[in-house]
C-alpha cells in the first residue's frame, strides 16, 4: 500500500487499483473543528481535481479534491452524524471516500510523505 | 498569544486562538471570552454650551432612537440612515454619568464604517456641536459570558450595579499594580451579560494580562465573536445590514421609540421608516434553521416549497451552541412566521428549514437582581 499527497492537503492511499482519500492532519488542524462534511454520491465520477467532497468548520466551507481520476465506489457514513472523526483521525476512520483508480500514471504527480512534509513545513 | 491573524477593516485580527472557533464560542457561553475590539471605532459627541440637549437634538438628526430622554449613564442602540432610510452604520450611543461630562453622548461604530461615519457626522453636526473621534487615544475590549460580572467586580465592585445597556467611568484596581481609569458599559455582541471597556491605549495591555489571568477568562477571536452574535441573532454590519435595508426591514423596529416612528419625525430617512412600517410588502430579517447538519452560509438562495425564491441568507454558519447550523436572512412578508416551512439550495441541492424565531440561544442579559 503506498500513500501519497496533492498540494491542496488531500491523501490517497492506494491498494491495488482502489484509492481511499482524506485529509491530511495539516489540513484538519487548519480548518479547526468540523461540524459538517458533504459527500458524494456512490458511482460519481470524477477527474483528478475535480470537487469531491466540502468539508465545514465553523467559519467556512471548503472544497476537497479528488486526488485522481475514477469511480467513487464508497463514503465515510460516519462523517454523516460525527463529522468530528475528521479532526480525531484525519488519517484513519477520518477518511472520505474510496475511488476505483482509473489511470495509475496519475499517481506519478503526487507527492510521497517525505514530499509532502517538506511541502507543508515550507508553508 | 498564538492568534491566527487575518485582515479586517483594515487591521490584523485575531480569528482564533489555539483553542479553536467551536472551544472558544463555548467557553465563552460557559465562563467568560475577552475580546480585542479595539479596531471599532469611539467618538465624543458635545456642544459648546455644554447643554446635553443641544448634542442629543444634533444626533437625533441622523438616528432613529430617542437620544433626548437619555438619562447619564443610559446607553442605546441605533443606526445611521442615509436620506433613503438604508443602514450606514449601526452604533451604541451612550450618555455619560461622570458628575461635569453629562452633557457629553459617546458613540462606538464599526470598524469597516468608521471613516464614512465621521465624515457623515462632520458633515451634519452643527455649529457649535463637535464630533471627536478618540481612536488615537482609545482602545476598546470586552469581557463576555456568565462570569464575566464576577471577574471584573475584583477590579472594582461597583461593576455589579450596572445593569444591561447601562454604564459608569471608574478607576480599575485589584489585581492591577496601578488603578486603570476606565468606561465601563455592561454590553456586548454574543447575548451573554458582559461588559465592554474602554481604556486608554497606554493601560490596555496591563488590563488584558490581568483579566487572562484569571482562571475562567480566554481571549476569543473573530470566528467565534461571528458564531456568538449569529446565535444571539445580533445583525452584521455588511452582511445582514447594509444600505440596500431600511431598519424596519432588518427588524430592528424595537430600536425605534415610539413617537420616532412618523415620517415626519425629522431624522434622515425617517419616511422610509414611516412607509416600511405601513408597507407589508417589504422583506423582513428572519431566523432560519436548516434541517439536518449542512450549513448555509452567506448569500444561499431561499425557496419556497414550491421552488420560489423568496430571499437570501445574509448570515449562516454552525451554532455551537445551538448544537447545528443556524441561520438569518431576509425573506418576503408572507413567510416570516415562525415554523414556515422553506428551503435552502446549498450547492445546487435543496435543503429543507424552517423560518425560527430568534435568537437561536437565550439572550443572559442582566437587568437587575
Amino acid at each position: 500500500m503506498s500513500l501519497y499527497f496533492t498540494e491542496d492537503h488531500e491523501w490517497i492511499k492506494v491498494d491495488g487499483d482502489e484509492g481511499t482519500v482524506g485529509i491530511s492532519a495539516y489540513a484538519a488542524k487548519a480548518l479547526g473543528d468540523v461540524v459538517f462534511v458533504e459527500l458524494p454520491d456512490v458511482g460519481a465520477e470524477f477527474d483528478k481535481g475535480d470537487e469531491a467532497a466540502v468539508v465545514e468548520s465553523v467559519k467556512a466551507a471548503s472544497e476537497v479534491y479528488s486526488p485522481i481520476g475514477g469511480e467513487v465506489t464508497a463514503v465515510n457514513e460516519i462523517l454523516e452524524d460525527s463529522p468530528e472523526t475528521v479532526n480525531l483521525s484525519p488519517a484513519g476512520d477520518g477518511w472520505f471516500l474510496k475511488i476505483k483508480i482509473a489511470d495509475a500514471d496519475e499517481l506519478s504527480s503526487l507527492m510521497d510523505e517525505a514530499k509532502y512534509k517538506a511541502y507543508c513545513d515550507g508553508l | 498569544m498564538g492568534g491566527k491573524m487575518v485582515p479586517f477593516a483594515g487591521y490584523d485580527m485575531p480569528v482564533q486562538y489555539p483553542m479553536g472557533v467551536l472551544k472558544e464560542h463555548l467557553h465563552t457561553r460557559e465562563k467568560a471570552g475577552l475580546f480585542d475590539v479595539s479596531h471599532m471605532g469611539q467618538v465624543f459627541i458635545m456642544a459648546e454650551d455644554k447643554d446635553f440637549l443641544t448634542a442629543a437634538k444634533a444626533l437625533e438628526k441622523l438616528v432613529p432612537a430617542d437620544i433626548q430622554s437619555l438619562k447619564p449613564g443610559q446607553q442605546r442602540y441605533s443606526q445611521f440612515l442615509n436620506e433613503e432610510g438604508g443602514i450606514l452604520d449601526d452604533l451604541m450611543i451612550s450618555r455619560l454619568e461622570l458628575p461635569g461630562y453629562e452633557h457629553v453622548l459617546y458613540l462606538v461604530v464599526n470598524a469597516g464604517c468608521k471613516i464614512t461615519d465621521y465624515a457623515h457626522l462632520e458633515a451634519h453636526m452643527p455649529e457649535g456641536v463637535s464630533a471627536q473621534v478618540k481612536d488615537d487615544t482609545l482602545s476598546l475590549i470586552a469581557l463576555q459570558g456568565p462570569s464575566a460580572a464576577k471577574v471584573l467586580e475584583d477590579f472594582n465592585p461597583a461593576v455589579a450595579d450596572l445593569v444591561f445597556m447601562t454604564h459608569t467611568d471608574l478607576n480599575l484596581a485589584g489585581p492591577l499594580d496601578a488603578p486603570i481609569w476606565a468606561h465601563v458599559s455592561r454590553s456586548g455582541y454574543t447575548g451573554e451579560d458582559g461588559f465592554e471597556i474602554s481604556v486608554k491605549h497606554e493601560d490596555v495591555g496591563a488590563l488584558v494580562e490581568a483579566l487572562l489571568a484569571h482562571d475562567d477568562v480566554e481571549a476569543i477571536g473573530l470566528g467565534a465573536r461571528d458564531s456568538l452574535r449569529l446565535e444571539a441573532g445580533l445583525c452584521l454590519y455588511g452582511h445582514d445590514i447594509d444600505t440596500s435595508v431600511s431598519p424596519i426591514e432588518a427588524g430592528l423596529f424595537w430600536s425605534i421609540q415610539k413617537h420616532r416612528r412618523s415620517a415626519d419625525a425629522g431624522y434622515l430617512g425617517a419616511a422610509r421608516v414611516a412607509a416600511d412600517l405601513a408597507d407589508k410588502t417589504t422583506k423582513r430579517l428572519v431566523g432560519i434553521k436548516p434541517e439536518g447538519r449542512a450549513p448555509a452560509r452567506e448569500h444561499t438562495e431561499v425557496q419556497d416549497m414550491d421552488g420560489n425564491t423568496i430571499g437570501e441568507i445574509t448570515s449562516g454558519g454552525y451554532g455551537p451552541t445551538a448544537g447545528g447550523p443556524v441561520a438569518m436572512g431576509y425573506v418576503s412578508r408572507k413567510f416570516t412566521k415562525a415554523g414556515t416551512d422553506v428551503q435552502l439550495i446549498v450547492r445546487g441541492k435543496a435543503r429543507p428549514a424552517k423560518i425560527a424565531k430568534l435568537p437561536f440561544a437565550p439572550h443572559n442579559y442582566y437587568r437587575g437582581a
